[in-house]
């Protein structure tokens, strides 16, 4: 790479012309400048996903891979081709690979289902980890209690970090057929890594899903070069709208899969005998999909694209280090998790201050963080808590939002002390 | 003991001097050995949780009532004034005191002429808080599953 070319790949981010791509922004809460550090539950959408998908609604819709008229093939082109552009998000081989749903939890239910039930013999186990989500947890507790599956949980250690040795015993009888796992912790921000879990689990036999909903967010993911089976996220966190997710899955997973959901846009033909499965990965989307969903995380990919992962992460690391820098310091605020590959994420306790109390103080100026067990129930008994806040970071979130933030904890901690 | 940080004044009306005591320091935190009823309030949207034994007096009064509790600064607090307001009642007084209770921290006012009422006055600027009414009205909830037989109280 020449010089040129390296200056040209350098990341730049302006983040105020980024955040005047989001018009909530500017909204005041409370009398007060919004500052919002929740994007980790649901975050804020550009200007260009809100206007496709009006558009949409105004100039080009019908329902898709039905009409033989204009409006219908318009709106299949562009609900068709976001297929094509998931596909490249996270480098699949094939578009016929990725399976709309409509989050991430349904993805993951899809999984269990059409794998677990179809694919999975009684017997064999699932291996999760103690810091899943309740969308990662919950659906192979139905699957054990239905279908004989063995529910095994690999634990993570103190830094809150995949314990691999654990895993590596627990996969070690050869009897797991699955090992589904975060690929980023929603409450310690620690990144899983992926390929070196994937691959430890195919030499035990094992296939691997990704739970990308946090992941998918802050940096490129690239299912190949990880050796995923299943890699699932949900559109909401990546700037687009609800109401939408994504499964991708190896084509031959995918073919060996009974269907999930039965009913219209399923099928190749119905008789009141039998019916015949559309193909892969028509096979999987029941009934009329979420067009302007697919259409708005079409553009809210573009939007991503065009800034660039690579400036994205940059980014958030250096708000996440920064966060890291002067919460720290902050006397009785505890930090929870110290993985050493973590993203914007920080969840956090406070001597003498519960983390509602902590969240309501901060929402009198503004402050939108989360505070409560994030869906987490087992990783909180895990690490001995009941609750914690947790402030987490986009691509529209400031440094100065981090100081305003340290800030008010501190006056939070003189408040309760 | 801090009243007055400036910064949060407007969070006063939810976090009188009185509530940030009793939820700091809840005098009547303590888990009964002898009762004859208890019961366990859960808020899963959180993780707060609220247990409340109690014990009968002569007459069928509530003599005494314990309650081992984790949770914000207004549930606790809420818990603590629950004992003092509720000591010495009956179920039926109670129930009506509860109903007052939560009609109080719902709307910020009651029309209930009862003098129990005063103390726990203090909550009522929890709604204002709609997230945070349920965490004044889970020790109560409690109180009123146990006093009904129950174990748990029931979700609202």
């Amino acid at each position: 790479m020449n010089q040129m070319s390296t200056l040209a790949a350098a990341p730049s981010f302006d983040v105020e012309r980024i955040r005047a791509d989001f018009p909530i922004l500017t909204q005041t809460v409370r009398g007060k400048k919004l500052v919002f550090l929740d994007s980790a539950a649901s975050a804020q959408k550009p200007r260009a996903v809100i206007d496709a998908m009006r558009i949409a609604m105004e100039t080009q819709y019908a329902n898709v891979h039905r009409g033989l008229h204009w409006m219908s093939e318009r709106t299949t082109d562009a609900y068709e081709s976001v297929r094509d552009q998931i596909a490249a998000l996270l480098n699949a081989p094939s578009r016929d690979e990725i399976v709309f749903t409509h989050n991430t939890t349904e993805a993951i239910n899809l999984v269990a289902h059409s794998f677990g039930r179809g694919v999975l013999r009684p017997g064999q186990a699932v291996i999760i980890s103690e810091m899943e989500h309740h969308s990662n947890i919950v659906p192979w507790q139905m699957l054990r209690d239905s279908h004989g599956i063995e529910l095994r949980v690999a634990p993570v250690t103190d830094a809150g970090e995949l314990d691999f040795d654990a895993l590596e015993t627990l996969l070690s009888d050869g009897a797991v057929g699955l090992v589904s796992i975060t690929h980023m912790s929603n409450v310690l921000g620690t990144y899983t890594p992926a390929a070196r879990v994937a691959s430890l689990a195919h030499q035990y036999g094992a296939c691997v899903l990704f739970d990308g909903s946090q992941a998918v967010v802050h940096r490129a993911v690239d299912v190949q070069a990880i050796g995923a089976d299943f890699y699932v996220f949900t559109g909401h966190k990546l700037y687009g709208p609800t109401g939408i997710g994504v499964l991708w899955a190896r084509a031959e997973l995918l073919e060996q899969m009974p269907p999930f959901l039965g009913g219209g846009d399923m099928i190749a033909s119905v008789s009141f005998e039998r019916s015949t499965w559309a193909r892969v990965p028509h096979k999987f989307e029941a009934g009329t999909p979420a067009i302007l969903e697919v259409i708005g995380l079409g553009a809210a990919i573009s939007y991503v694209n065009e800034i660039g992962f690579a400036a994205i992460a940059a980014h958030e690391q250096s708000l996440t280090d920064h966060a890291l820098a002067v919460l720290s310091p902050i006397e009785g605020l505890n930090i929870i998790g110290r993985a050493q590959d973590r993203g914007g994420v920080i969840s956090f306790t406070m001597d003498g201050a519960h983390a509602h109390d902590i969240a309501t103080l901060l929402d009198r100026n503004g402050i939108a963080v989360r505070a409560g067990h994030h869906c987490a129930e087992p990783l909180m008994q895990r690490l001995g808590l009941d609750s914690t806040a947790r402030a987490s970071f986009a691509l529209y979130t400031t440094h100065a939002e981090i100081d305003v933030l340290a800030e008010n904890l501190q006056r939070v901690r003189t408040f309760f002390q | 003991m801090s009243a007055g940080n400036t910064t949060f004044d407007d969070v006063r009306d939810l976090y009188q001097d009185i509530i940030l005591r009793h939820g700091r320091n809840p005098i009547h935190m303590q888990r009964l050995e002898q009762f004859d009823a208890a019961a366990s309030g859960d808020n899963p949207m959180c993780g707060d949780r609220c247990e409340v034994r109690i014990q009968y007096g002569e007459g069928g009064a509530v003599a005494k009532i314990g309650f081992d509790a984790r949770g914000c600064a207004i549930s606790m607090a809420s818990a603590d004034l629950m004992v003092e307001a509720a000591t010495g009642r009956t179920a039926p007084e109670i129930h009506a005191l509860a109903a007052d209770f939560k009609t109080l921290v719902r709307t910020g006012h009651t029309a209930s002429p009862d003098p129990a009422l005063d103390a726990l006055k203090p909550l009522s600027g929890v709604s204002e808080y709609p997230s945070r009414i349920k965490c004044a009205t889970l020790p109560w909830a409690a109180l009123v599953a146990a006093l009904e037989g129950a174990t748990e109280a029931s979700s609202e």
